[in-house]
């Protein structure tokens, strides 16, 4: 307490209800990472350290399963929400403004608003009543679901992007004899290239933490790493479920990095 | 006077371009959600005028029972309608564990948002990261998290048991406290986001003009920061209360079956209850409480916005 | 629908490289519309270097973006080299443009920069290098070829802008204020610098400014633009000394205004003095440098009061008032010692240079 000065932006309390939050917002995750490492098969005595149940959810069948689902769900949601996305995120920005454009964007929001659990009801009767008319029990459903509500999220900061873009610069293209398509591809995306990576991070990530909508779209044999999980939940517990959080939130953590790396390279 | 000009038709072709290409280039996004996002809940709003199956689903008969459910049940005997108690229970349960995560989010990410807003810039990225890195991580997760820590055998009930403040174990699981606690842990972000976003474009030499002025803190709190901040606070109470009002993981998990809120309740009709249009009922009506709720935060952000320009 | 009418095109010569036929252009529709152009007619001649000069927002951008292809025009037509090219996009126009904000690619290198309009018109590889290097040269910028053009400074960027723009050959080359972002000395190296590249390029150069003295010194001839309307077409010395209206005489350098009526050779003034004048109109104009300070007794000199006086370094500035109130300002060399000699509340008479007032319309 060096500097006695009269700092203006402190609040009595402030700074240590910050700390304590920040502290009671990570011992849990931190615990619950530290326990996936237990050598025995209580969750919270503690017997050692022990890869054991890495182990043991990699030989689990259903978990591989369930994870190589979540993975391949999310690639392809991924990968459908970022396309369109930037399609309508040029549609919506790299023009002058014309009718409706309003309509598009609260449209391609609006999965943001409604609650999941109506969706995911909205989904179960909808998809249930195609899946007796066509016989089809896929994964495409799930890939449908999740690639619809990851559209927002990889909208947002793909729009964002163009909105910081120069206009100019595709004007500028237009003069030097670029075709609108010449001017997209050589001008538009590359520039757009990191956005677009954003994008498809988050929607990425967002299809990978999804439950609900998984929960209730979903058709026997189809359980992805969350609901694999929140089946479990109901018996009695092993770290086995520490081991797979921990394998899901260090990939998370790893996307979100890269999200913010991408991002800062901008400026 | 000049009569007022009328577009050219070169110009018209250009606007007329604009606005196809807008619309081509946004049709398949449109086109996905309506037909996984948007379209459904046209089902579901017929769904809840038809009348329940007996193995589930529905049968296509007009009915408005489903309507008629969300407050009342019929008694089995005389037929008679009366208020289903239990229903308004659930209801009140999640009206009342809404708000209260509301607050708690409040009291707690005020201070949070504030803390991070006045760091200096490196160090407030670093904070800003800390906080942004639970809001992406999966809810399940976070839920199974704080389960950890609350369990009768869970890691509070072993310190406050070893440092002797309490005899027994706490039975705090399967409870609304539990719920409450639960949901306050996983939304917490979602207050401190808008909030710091406010916080952050706060000016901070209005606290210089206000202490000049004689204001105490807790006077500048209350007559400077927390009026003109207000629009990031409504959008946090917002961001958390519509998810809470229509929570599902956190309840379950947490509450363990006796203690639902509207989210359970929903997923039941389709489940064990058997009664489809009851659940389809009680979605639009979970939806339009939302959207209401939505609609009071835009017209609070817009009203903040006009006097200011 | 009524449609806009105006006075016919200009007769249509075999040299021009852009003609504007009676061009409006609105923003908005309806009674909120916003003419930018308000049925502006004109003729670029091949080769030179024309320059739009007019105050912000009178329409410059505008018109050049209508020329670019940028825009459609409400009404009338846009010809290039006599082609009518209304409605073509702009790039199946062979006109290039300078942009303001410089508009360089930043994902790309400066010889990539340059070469762009070229690789857009699918020019084989060996041509466009070549192209490159001597567009590289002709700005004097080889050294750089290979650097991202977000490392260089604001000169060397007009520059490559200039060169991407030059390269690919345009009938006529666009530019938007093309140095109001630079420094003052940068600013007058670059003047030379683009005289230099039209003169050796000979190609037509359109170029906006509402830098008066950017336009007296640099263009072949000026339009002077007001309110989305042409006010006056010239080369600069017309534009200077024989301003068509109030107008433009008062936004090119500085003027006295003195009303008068217009009689046999010459001007008649309140007093009922009559001066020798050339042209016609309720208002006589005269620069303050042409204004001569003569003792109050002189032969034929306006009696006046002398209300102030202001040094600045190279030249003084005397303000007058005549007998009738009218307001005048003098621009005389200022002595070795500085001191002009008048002093406020001195009565002088007033002389004027031979031909050096005008009689002009408000
Ligand atoms: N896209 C547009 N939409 C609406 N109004 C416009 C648009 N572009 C220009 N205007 C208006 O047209 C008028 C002329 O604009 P313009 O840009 O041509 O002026 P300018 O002479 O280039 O001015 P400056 O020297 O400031 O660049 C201005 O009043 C401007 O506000
Ligand atoms: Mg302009």
């Amino acid at each position: 307490m060096a500097d006695r000065s009269f700092e203006v932006s402190r609040l009595p309390g402030f700074a240590f209800t910050a700390v304590t939050v920040f502290l009671a917002l990570y011992l849990p995750i931190f615990t619950l990472v530290f326990f996936s490492f237990n050598a025995g098969s209580v969750l919270s005595v503690w017997q050692g350290w022990s890869l054991r149940w890495y182990v043991e959810a990699w030989q689990n069948d259903v978990v591989k399963g369930a994870a190589m689902r979540s993975l391949l769900i999310a690639a392809s949601a991924s990968a459908i929400a970022t396309t369109l996305a930037t399609m309508a995120a040029i549609g919506t920005t790299r023009r002058r403004r014309f009718r409706g454009q309003t309509a598009i964007y609260a449209f391609i929001n609006q999965p943001l608003m409604v609650p999941e659990i109506v969706t995911a009801v909205a989904l179960l009767i909808f998809f249930g009543v195609i899946k007796s008319w066509t016989g089809y029990q896929g994964l495409g459903y799930l890939i449908l679901a999740h690639s619809a509500f990851c559209v927002p999220f990889a909208y947002l900061p793909i729009r964002a992007r163009l909105e910081g873009m120069d206009l100019s610069l595709e004007t500028a293209a237009a003069d030097l004899y670029a075709s609108p398509w010449q001017a997209f591809r050589h001008v538009t995306l590359p520039l757009l290239a990191p956005g677009i990576a954003a994008g498809a991070m988050l929607a990425f990530v967002i299809s990978l933490d999804d439950v609900v909508i998984t929960e209730f779209v979903k058709s026997a044999g189809q359980d992805t790493l969350p609901t694999y999980m929140l089946g479990q939940l109901r018996r009695t517990l092993t770290p086995e479920v520490n081991a797979i959080s921990t394998a899901l939130l260090v990939l998370t953590v790893l996307l979100l990095t890269a999200f913010f790396l991408v991002n800062r390279k901008k400026d | 006077m000049s009569p007022p000009p009328r577009l050219s038709e070169a110009e018209d072709r250009q606007r007329r371009a604009a606005t196809r290409n807008g619309w081509l280039l946004s049709a398949p996004a449109l086109v996905l959600l309506f037909i996984a996002a948007s379209g459904p809940l046209l089902i579901v709003l017929v769904y809840s005028f038809l009348t329940p199956g007996k193995y589930g689903d529905v049968s296509w008969e007009f009915s408005t029972s489903g309507w008629v459910g969300i407050l009342f049940s019929r008694d089995i005997f005389d037929d008679t309608l009366k208020l289903a108690d239990a229903h308004l229970t659930i209801f009140w349960r999640s009206v009342k564990l809404s708000l209260l995560t509301t607050a708690i989010t409040f009291a707690l990410g005020f201070p949070t948002a504030w803390f991070i807003a006045t760091r200096p810039p490196k160090a407030r990225a670093l904070w800003l990261f800390l906080i942004t890195i639970p809001f992406w991580t999966n809810l399940l997760i976070r839920t199974f998290a704080i389960t950890e820590i609350i369990r009768n055998e869970g890691i509070l009930n072993k310190v406050l048991l070893a440092i002797g403040v309490i005899a027994a174990p706490l039975r705090i699981m399967n409870t609304d406290t539990a719920v409450l606690i639960g949901m306050a842990y996983v939304y917490l972000p979602l207050m401190v986001l808008p909030l710091f976003a406010a916080i952050d474009r706060f000016d901070m030499r209005l606290l210089e003009a206000g202490y000049d002025l004689y204001a105490s803190r807790m006077q500048v709190l209350r007559h400077v920061i927390l009026p003109i901040v207000r629009p990031g606070i409504v959008a946090g109470s917002i961001l958390v209360f519509v998810p809470s009002l229509g929570a599902y993981v956190t309840p379950r998990v947490l509450g363990g079956g006796k203690n639902m809120m509207i989210g359970n309740f929903i997923e039941l009709q389709f489940g064990q209850g058997r009664n489809w249009p009851l659940g389809a009922a009680l979605s639009i009506a979970l939806l339009i409480v939302v959207m209401l709720a939505m609609l009071i935060y835009v017209r609070a952000a817009t009203k903040e916005d006009t006097p200011h320009g | 629908m009524i449609k806009i009418t105006g006075t016919a095109g200009p007769i249509l010569s075999v040299n021009a490289a852009i003609m504007a036929r009676d061009v409006t252009k609105a923003f908005g529709q309806g009674e909120t519309a916003l003419k930018a152009l308000d049925n502006v007619s004109c003729e670029i001649r091949t080769g030179e270097f024309f320059t739009l000069l007019g105050p912000s927002g009178c329409g410059k951008t505008t018109l050049l973006r209508l020329i670019a292809g940028f825009e459609m025009p409400t009404a009338g037509q846009i010809l290039i080299d006599g082609q009518d090219v209304t409605g073509q996009p702009p790039n199946r126009r062979a006109v290039n443009t300078v942009f303001q904000s410089y508009a360089l690619f930043p994902h790309l290198s400066v010889a990539e920069n340059v070469g762009f309009g070229l690789k857009m018109q699918g020019r084989p590889r060996a041509e466009i290098a070549a192209t490159v290097r001597e567009m590289l040269a002709l700005v004097k910028l080889e050294a750089l070829a290979g650097r991202r053009t977000g490392q260089l400074s604001g000169g060397q960027q007009q520059r490559v802008a200039l060169a991407r723009a030059l390269a690919p050959r345009p009938k006529v080359l666009l530019l938007d204020e093309p140095l109001s972002a630079l420094d003052l000395k940068l600013r007058k190296e670059m003047q030379v610098e683009l005289k230099r590249l039209q003169t050796e390029t000979g190609i037509t150069f359109v170029f906006v400014t509402h830098d008066q003295e950017e336009a007296l010194t640099m263009s072949d001839r000026i339009a002077v633009m007001s309110a989305g309307k042409i006010q006056q077409i010239g080369v600069p010395r017309e534009i200077y000394t024989a301003p068509v209206n109030r107008f433009v005489a008062d936004f090119i350098g500085e003027t006295n205004f003195i009303p008068a009526t217009a009689v046999p050779g010459g001007a008649k003034l309140a007093d009922g003095t009559v001066l020798p004048a050339e042209g016609e109109g309720s208002l006589l104009i005269i620069r303050p440098e042409q204004l001569r300070l003569l003792p109050a007794a002189a032969d034929g000199a306006l009696p006046a009061t002398v209300e102030s006086v202001v040094y600045f370094g190279t030249d003084t500035h005397v303000h007058l008032a005549l007998e009738d109130g009218t307001k005048l300002t003098a621009r005389v060399p200022s002595p070795a010692d500085g001191h002009s000699g008048h002093a406020p509340g001195q009565r002088i008479g007033l002389g004027f240079a031979p031909g050096a007032a005008r009689l002009i319309r408000e």
